[in-house]
């Protein structure tokens, strides 16, 4: 593997984390609890799309066969999709998302703080650029879950067993392969198990206040790597990519 | 055509300080700091910008924008770069700036002062309510109409109000 192939790759996981998560978050617009919350859930939804076409538009040109952020978006099969197998999960009732959210902020905040000293110009200014609004992101998910867990019996409950549900995706997000290694290794990506040492400390520190157990690690899921996913990513992107597929190159 | 553009850098700029924010139309592209550099290659214009907010919907406007505003002044080549890095924020907003954004009824960013702190507002800040000036002014939501704002209600006066985050 060349570093460029692997610089796409990289490229391509990052965008597709924020697109698949900010796809999520618009299927809230006009179904959220509250006005402010329909209103909030569909801005954090731009912030991601706008992080994505950063990095797809990258991945585009370091490809070289002239393919835009549109074309990679709404172009691509299911199998070529590297997003975390976190960011696709469905987004059930509204603590279901907070938490899933929650779990995926903080791991693109700790993510993007190391991402900040890339040596790759593109990457470090992505990862400057979207730790402010990541920052937004996860204060606003970190805020609902204490609020949730440390409400009613039934608002406590609902969002403790999301958190066990949810929890055998976090070990994918921090999975590694040769990618990484070629990137690591001239200073471009980020060794994430470095993050994962900081997105345990803030996980346990909101949870602690959200009076919330951890779960105990058992089976973890995986893919991203591999782009093999869950059963809901292809019904999510049939949606997503509908108008581009029904007519193709269509245009505002 | 001629071989060389008839203005100025300077000239330039003026031209481009008329385009307001789609958004809030009474700031200029060059107030928000979306303007980074204007560059004069020939007969071409080059002009560099930088997106606020990564998914601002606006920054399509602003190429439309430039473009069009260019072309009345007879300039035809124009080339529009967007850079990333350094990343915007809003403590290039000055103080003029500010203070029409405070009369349009939006509170403007408190200066200075980037929201670092993640976790549970910690540093939260005073914000002062633009109809009534009062402090006395709660936070609703940290999304508003738009994404470069958060949702306030002032204690005082009752208003609902727009406030410009700090980033």
């Amino acid at each position: 593997m060349t570093t460029n192939e692997a610089l796409i790759n990289y490229s391509l996981r990052l965008g597709d984390s924020s697109l698949i998560l900010g796809q999520r978050m618009a299927e809230w617009c006009s179904n959220g609890p509250i006005l402010e919350e329909d209103i909030a859930m569909t801005n954090l939804s731009l912030d991601l799309i706008g992080q994505a076409r950063m990095m797809l538009t990258y991945a585009g040109k370091l490809e070289g066969n002239g393919k835009s952020e549109d074309d990679l978006a709404y172009g691509r099969e299911e199998r070529e999709f590297y997003n975390t197998l976190l960011s696709e999960r469905p987004n059930g009732h509204f603590g279901e998302t907070v938490v899933r959210n929650f779990l995926h902020d903080a791991f693109f905040y700790h993510l993007y703080d190391s991402l900040k000293n890339s040596k790759d110009e593109m990457f470090a200014a992505h990862a400057a650029k979207s730790i402010k609004e990541v920052s937004y992101h996860l204060r606003h998910s970190s805020e609902w879950l204490v609020r949730l867990g440390d409400g009613t019996e039934e608002s406590h409950t609902k969002v403790q067993e999301s958190l066990n549900d949810l929890w055998e995706y976090t070990g994918d997000l921090f999975e590694m392969n040769q990618v990484d290694e070629i990137l690591i290794k001239e200073s471009i990506a980020v060794d994430l198990n470095d993050v994962k040492k900081e997105w345990d400390k803030t996980i346990n520190a909101v949870l602690k206040r959200a009076i919330l157990n951890r779960p105990e690690d058992a089976y973890m899921h995986s893919g991203r790597l591999n782009a093999i996913h869950s059963e809901y990513l292809g019904h999510m992107i049939a949606e997503m990519q509908f108008l581009q597929r029904a007519y193709p190159n269509a245009e505002w | 055509m001629n071989d060389t553009l008839q203005y100025t850098k300077e000239q330039i700029w003026e031209f481009l300080s008329e385009i307001p924010d789609p958004e809030i139309p009474v700031i200029s592209i060059i107030e928000l700091g979306v303007l980074r550099k204007v560059e004069i290659e020939n007969t071409k214009i080059i002009v560099t910008i930088t997106p606020t907010y990564s998914g601002c919907p606006a920054m399509k406007v602003f190429e439309d924008d430039i473009i069009s505003t260019l072309n009345q002044k007879g300039i035809e080549a124009v080339e529009i770069k967007m850079v990333y890095s350094p990343a915007w924020t809003t403590n290039w907003m000055n103080e003029a700036a500010r203070e029409k954004l405070r009369k349009y009824g939006i509170a403007p960013p408190v200066k200075g002062t980037e929201d670092k702190g993640v976790l549970f507002g910690s540093d939260l800040k005073i914000v002062n309510c633009p109809q009534c000036n009062s402090e006395d002014t709660i936070l609703k939501s940290q999304f508003g109409s738009t994404a470069c704002k958060a949702l306030y209600q002032c204690q005082n006066c009752l208003e609902p109000f727009d406030y410009f985050k700090c980033i």
